[in-house]
């Protein structure tokens, strides 16, 4: 359950200027069916004056969509179309006391909309250079493509740094996982190995190596991630190598650790990456090493 | 049997205390402007399985498995629980049931145990309209190298059973299907996909879940390997799940470092919620018969009702193959998060497979797998009835439900003078779409 302002519920309730203008003479589209919210904003613009004297909204989408739009009408309402453009989707969600961070969206459409349609009564073509992804810091609302972008342009490589640069994943924690796999799809994406493609990369033919040098590979690998593991109190060492099967022992903190899976997940890719074929990483225990070697020995 | 029975429950007043109890019918007797209809989200605590729950939480408040007199009796009730949950799914011994915290971990527990006990096998069959319980874990599998098969379903959601047949191999570790959809109610054809399974040797699990209670489910006639289900959609408490286990199957604990449950789930008893899970179990397994009969019709009389009156409207799901209690209906060119912002606001409680109740971007995975049109996929909602709605809470929803979709098509940009505007795509034409 969404917890809306009182504010956002008076308009979505009781929205004001839901209408398409009689004679309006600037009309902004945005959003479609397929994206599950879409806003036509309808201005009646005074030419002498250039003031904003009546605006409508016809709105497909949910409560703070309709709530987001109404607000607009009711802030541009009276001003002159340059002081409307410096209406920011900020100023709508003030206006609304504040929106949930997974509903800014709404008066980001609402600011848009506001763009296109004062470009149509100017006779301008509005472009739109708004991209919007999956929300991953619900936290601070930072979205997959801002991840993405700033990870790219400053070259990242952890969660850390992306915190720092984007707040992404600096309280609850709960998005870091979505953030390391961001950032290895952009590292993967920058392997050499694997080329410009990551699924060209997998299905790209096994570089011819022996398994003397497939375990020298390997090793490598791990001596490059242990200082990261070693600074958790942790280690990795290597157990059987089977065909695409890669057994390995987690010790210390990282054998019981709840980031286990995270972990072997993130030395995995990195193993892929290098030695350019798929591998499967395979923790075992003391306990089940011998059992897992007989098995599959036997296959 | 399928009157409304007479229940407890406790008493709601302006110097209400809690604990108090006195005689009442339903629910809606409890929020007299309320109806409740997303009983597949949750249901309504029995009165009767609050009563016996509550001694657990005081002068039983003992460990099962101390050694002294403040454990005895628990163990015992503990016992009964299981009995009674063995009862409800017609499992052949108690052994095979596993207390749990959630249907989520039942999920995982089943789907890491077929795993690890299956260590030469690394291919899962499933569905792609599974609970996220199951296609979360089953997206990380993929993660780690594991080869993932969603089945896909068609327009009605269902599943075509020869692109299955064809899946199953020695390289399949387990195949999870839900036994009914949490979304549209649809069911799927589980004992006779079990069977395939069975004869070509890999293990069954069903997310029950929504099925259990609801449809008749005898364990001991079926070849299904593992069942899940949890204790609050069949009106018992929240915490509490079951991992159905067939005797003789291999398995993996998920969770290590007790003898509980025999050592196959450690961690100290949810005794009361036990409890809890067990009186309504009982209570399940009682008002079976209720569930195919009035709790059906009412469904029906929904669906008709709001169909015959609200034009551009259509029920999603298989309508040959359904729970009785479910009733999906998808509303062209509005929303479903206005949708239940208003009935919210006329006192009924559902919920809707659009994106923005979800936070997510996209309509459900559900409605996407059937290729609902984006028209109306964002506008499905989902009523979800248990055995304590009436009729006359019914006939409500159908009386407020067209003056809600006609405001909010009013006010939508594909909309114009009662009907859909002319080819909505082209005629509301955004710069960027």
């Amino acid at each position: 359950m969404w917890e809306y302002s009182d504010k956002v519920k008076e308009l979505f309730f009781e929205p004001k200027n839901a209408k398409a203008v009689a004679d309006a003479n600037g009309v902004g589209d945005v959003g479609s069916l397929s994206c599950g919210d879409a806003l036509r904003l309808t201005l009646k613009v005074n030419d002498e004056t250039q003031v904003i004297e009546d605006a409508g909204f016809q709105t497909f989408g949910c409560g703070s969509a309709i709530a987001s739009s109404s607000a607009l009408t009711e802030i541009i309402k009276g001003m002159t179309v340059d002081e409307a453009l410096k209406v920011t989707n900020q100023d709508i969600a003030d206006y609304l006391d504040g929106l949930p961070p997974e509903k800014m969206h709404c008066s980001v459409m609402g600011q848009e909309a506001l763009q296109a349609a004062v470009a149509n009564y100017r006779g301008e073509v509005w472009k739109d250079d708004h991209e919007e992804g999956a929300l991953i810091c619900k936290c601070f609302a930072v979205d997959a493509v801002l991840i993405e972008k700033t990870v790219r342009a400053n070259n990242l490589h952890t969660v850390e740094e992306v915190s720092h640069y984007t707040k992404a994943g600096g309280s609850c924690a709960a998005c870091h996982e979505g953030i390391e796999e961001i950032i290895n799809n952009v590292m993967a994406e920058a392997s050499p190995v694997t080329g410009g493609d990551v699924a060209e990369g997998f299905t790209a033919e096994p570089m011819p190596m022996s398994l003397v040098q497939r375990i020298q590979t390997i090793l490598a690998v791990f001596d490059e991630v242990r200082p990261q593991l070693k600074a958790d109190g942790g280690d990795i060492s290597l157990i059987e190598v089977l065909d695409e099967k890669i057994f390995v022992k987690l010790d210390g903190a990282c054998g019981d650790c709840q980031m286990a899976s995270a972990t072997l997940g993130w030395i995995q890719q990195r193993l892929v990456e290098t030695l350019g074929e798929f591998v499967r990483l395979i923790p075992v225990n003391n306990a089940v090493n011998k059992a897992t070697q007989t098995i599959g020995r036997g296959q | 049997m399928c009157s409304i029975p007479l229940y407890f429950k406790r008493q709601r007043q302006p110097n209400h205390r809690p604990g108090a109890v006195i005689m009442s019918n339903n629910v809606s007797q409890i929020y007299p402007d309320n109806i409740y209809l997303d009983n597949n989200a949750t249901t309504r605590v029995d009165p009767e399985a609050v009563a016996a729950m509550l001694p657990y939480f005081s002068e039983l408040f003992g460990n099962a498995s101390s050694m002294h007199s403040f454990a005895s009796g628990v163990g015992k009730a503990i016992q009964k629980g299981r009995e009674q949950v063995r009862d409800l799914v017609g499992a052949a011994y108690e052994t095979e049931i596993i207390f749990t915290s959630c249907g989520t971990e039942a999920d995982s527990t089943a789907i890491y145990s077929a795993l690890k006990a299956n260590p030469d096998r690394n291919e899962i069959i499933t569905t792609v309209v599974e609970h996220p319980a199951i296609l979360a874990v089953c997206d990380q599998l993929e993660k780690e190298g594991y080869t993932i098969h969603r089945l896909p379903v068609d327009r009605k959601g269902r599943l075509d059973l020869e692109t299955y047949a064809a899946l199953l191999s020695h390289r399949v570790a387990l195949v999870t299907v839900m036994w009914a959809n949490n979304e549209t109610g649809t069911l799927f054809p589980v004992e006779q996909m079990a069977k395939m399974a069975r004869a070509a040797g890999v293990m069954f699990h069903t997310d029950a879940v929504q099925a259990v209670g609801k449809v008749k489910i005898d364990m001991k006639h079926s070849a299904i390997d593992m069942l899940s289900l949890s204790g609050h959609k069949l009106h018992g408490p929240k915490g509490i799940g079951v991992l159905y286990l067939r005797r003789g199957t291999r398995f993996r604990p998920l969770l290590r470092g007790g003898h509980q449950e025999r050592g196959r789930r450690s961690g100290t008893e949810n005794s009361a919620a036990i409890v809890g899970l067990g009186k309504a179990a009982e209570l399940a397994t009682q008002y079976l018969s209720c569930e195919d009969t009035r709790v059906r019709s009412l469904r029906d009389r929904l669906e008709a009702g709001i169909l015959a009156a609200v034009p551009h409207a259509f029920v999603t799901g298989d309508p040959d193959n359904r729970l009785p209690n479910t009733a999906n209906i998808a509303f062209e060119y509005v929303e479903g998060e206005a949708i239940l912002m208003l009935l919210n606001r006329a006192g009924i409680a559902a919920s809707s497979g659009s994106a923005c109740t979800s936070g997510s971007l996209e309509p459900s995975h559900v409605m996407r797998a059937m290729d609902i049109p984006y028209t109306a996929a964002h506008g499905s909602i989902r009523f979800s009835l248990s055995r304590e709605n009436t009729k006359q809470e019914i006939d409500k929803v159908i009386e407020v439900m067209p003056a809600i979709i006609a405001r909010l098509r009013e006010m939508s940009p594909y909309w114009s003078e009662g009907a859909p505007v002319a080819d909505p795509e082209q005629a509301f034409a955004p710069v960027y779409a």
